[in-house]
């Protein structure tokens, strides 16, 4: 096992190779010059030149994806071209708001989602069980973008019972923000985590250690959560863990529509900036992220299930 | 023979699908939107969106069924010209994603190796970029419009579909039927794509489905971000529109663009759900 965590770590060293050139080729080859964007309309060719020349854009191109690879590798991403910012401490105060309005959603909407997976498996094929999944294929096929608007405006403009938009940091307080956003994540995601998860755990209901277990006289309840739960936990795992490292990138539509200072706002402002070192730490981290918590969910194979050997 | 064999395939499983109540339903909505997406694109028996019908926010009613907009023009003209925007969008984006995504898929599945090495590592990379952040970034660099919209969909749908094709294809290369197309001198080329890829084609038939519904909702939200279509409705310059209206009690632009959208959505959840029972044998009886 050992000799797989160091296999997959070294893994980290050609996806870092990749993620940088992806963005290298994005936003130095295919995209325009970043310099006249960030001075503005009314930049003279001399600032443009110095600007030029600060950001290392005047060098070869093979040069400038050596430095994209050398701050990827060493993690050191420098300064944002836009706000001159740090980028570890803009990352630093923008991981809380994030954090606040994902890992509850997150958390939630898993438990939630196993918990109503659970039901509708022990109903199957009854009326509940269409109907539910009825619902879960309804919500999935209505805009997120749409979800957003109209909780804003019925719950929170129309019955006050959320703040609009905005966030403050302290502990009670940024609940009342992040309440409303949280409830839209749980509401977007519960389609898709009911229908994934119920699929799996039908797979394992068929399966003969379930005919078993029912011969040998325990009620559905107890085969369903001592027995299938166990067995479907290899696809819930997978499913659940390996949404985590985007959860640190934050929910970049949600942050931006309640005006939530968090990672996916920077994200989105860095985007729209040409802010390459901002856009580059954010892809890079991320790719990062998602390399070690895959590692996790087959680190966690090995403890739901003693049989599956990591090589 | 071979080809009546084929035949019954298909037609089994379009029997199948058929007999599934909401499977037609699902169907028929489909090609009902594509045929207005046609008419549209050409212009025929559509209402006009671009000329002003009345006064500004005129609600429901009437010959307007779905009232008017702050330029006074017809929302409900708006909602059809959104459905040809949507519904290009799926198709080009599934032209784009789908031949890399089964090519690439196919060749990693068949040929393992370094060849499998070298795309995998490039899938990996693919998928551990936010999905989102690529979206942005490729149409913001090709700058803002529909035909960055196709290509940023394009470019970064196939990566599901090559991964199941990739899977796929490795369990069948070892098959005897390929073994028997080896024998009788078939080359590499020959077994992968005139011997295995026919038996793979469900999961692309599946997949386009999804792919649909995947491209209609990203248009929505890169449109929504003011990356979409410049100049012309599409559902996602509406619900855009609809943040100011609704402070207002203009709900109608927000309603029409999302019903529309939920119906289609809808329609394709159900069809890739009925196509996925009519065609994957591994669920048959189940």
């Amino acid at each position: 096992m050992t000799n797989y965590i160091i296999r997959r770590l070294l893994y980290l060293i050609p996806v870092i190779f990749g993620v940088s050139f992806i963005i290298f080729i994005l936003f130095n080859v295919v995209a325009g010059d970043p310099a006249p964007l960030l001075l503005g309309k009314h930049a003279t060719a001399q600032q443009i030149h110095d600007l030029r020349e600060q950001l290392g854009l005047n060098k070869p191109l093979f040069a400038q994806y050596m430095d994209v690879v050398r701050s990827s590798f060493t993690l050191d991403f420098g300064r944002s071209w836009a706000t001159r910012q740090d980028i570890y401490d803009m990352i630093r105060q923008g991981a809380w708001p994030s954090l606040t309005l994902t890992i509850p959603a997150f958390a939630i909407s898993t438990i939630v989602s196993v918990l109503l997976s659970l039901v509708v498996a022990f109903y199957r094929g009854k009326g509940i069980d269409l109907f539910i999944r009825f619902l879960c294929i309804a919500g999935m096929s209505i805009s997120s973008v749409a979800y957003i608007l109209f909780f804003q405006y019925f719950l929170a403009y129309k019955m006050g019972w959320f703040e609009i938009s905005g966030y403050e940091p302290e502990f009670p307080q940024f609940l009342s923000y992040v309440a409303l956003p949280g409830i839209i994540w749980i509401v977007l995601s519960l389609g898709p985590d009911v229908r994934f998860f119920r699929t799996v755990i039908l797979d394992e209901i068929y399966q003969d250690y379930v005919r078993t277990a029912r011969a040998k006289g325990l009620g559905e309840i107890t085969v369903l959560l001592k027995h299938v739960l166990r067995n479907a936990m290899i696809p819930i795992i997978t499913y659940v863990v390996i949404q985590i490292p985007f959860l640190i990138l934050g929910a970049l539509l949600l942050e931006s529509f309640f005006s939530i200072p968090g990672l996916g706002g920077i994200t989105l402002n860095a985007l729209n900036s040409s802010d390459f070192p901002v856009i580059k730490a954010m892809a890079v981290l991320s790719s990062i992220a998602y390399i070690l918590f895959s590692l996790l969910t087959d680190v966690l194979y090995t403890l739901a299930d003693p049989r599956v050997k990591l090589k | 023979m071979q080809d009546q064999d084929t035949k019954s395939l298909w037609g089994d499983a379009f029997s199948r699908l058929v007999r599934d109540r909401w499977a037609l339903i699902s169907l028929i909505i489909v090609l009902a939107y594509s045929l207005i997406a046609l008419l549209a694109s050409f212009g025929v028996g559509v209402p006009d969106w671009k000329t002003s019908m009345g006064a500004e926010y005129l609600p429901p009613g009437g010959s307007l069924w779905l009232g008017t907009d702050l330029f006074g023009r017809d929302v409900f003209a708006k909602v059809i010209h959104g459905t040809k925007i949507a519904m290009s969008v799926g198709l080009v984006t599934s032209l784009i994603a789908i031949p890399i995504g089964v090519v690439i898929g196919a060749l990693a599945g068949y040929f393992g190796g370094w060849i499998d090495d070298i795309i995998s590592w490039f899938i990996t990379t693919f998928s551990s970029i936010p999905n989102i952040m690529l979206l942005i970034s490729i149409t913001l660099i090709l700058g803002k419009g529909l035909t960055s919209v196709y290509l940023a969909l394009g470019m970064t749908g196939w990566v599901g579909l090559a991964r199941l094709i990739r899977g796929e294809v490795m369990k069948h290369k070892e098959r005897e039927y390929v073994q028997a197309a080896g024998a009788i001198g078939g080359g590499h080329l020959r077994k992968l794509f005139i011997h295995i890829l026919p038996n793979v084609t469900h999961l692309v038939i599946i997949n386009t489905s999804l792919q649909f519904q995947t491209a209609i909702k990203s248009e929505v939200i890169l449109s929504y971000l003011g990356l979409g279509v410049q100049g012309e409705p599409s559902w996602g310059t509406m619900i855009d529109d609809a943040r100011m209206e609704l402070a207002r009690g203009v709900w109608w632009q927000l309603a029409g663009a999302t019903v529309a959208m939920f119906i289609v959505v809808l329609a394709f959840n159900i069809l890739g759900d009925a196509l996925r029972d009519a065609l994957d044998p591994k669920l048959k009886g189940k």
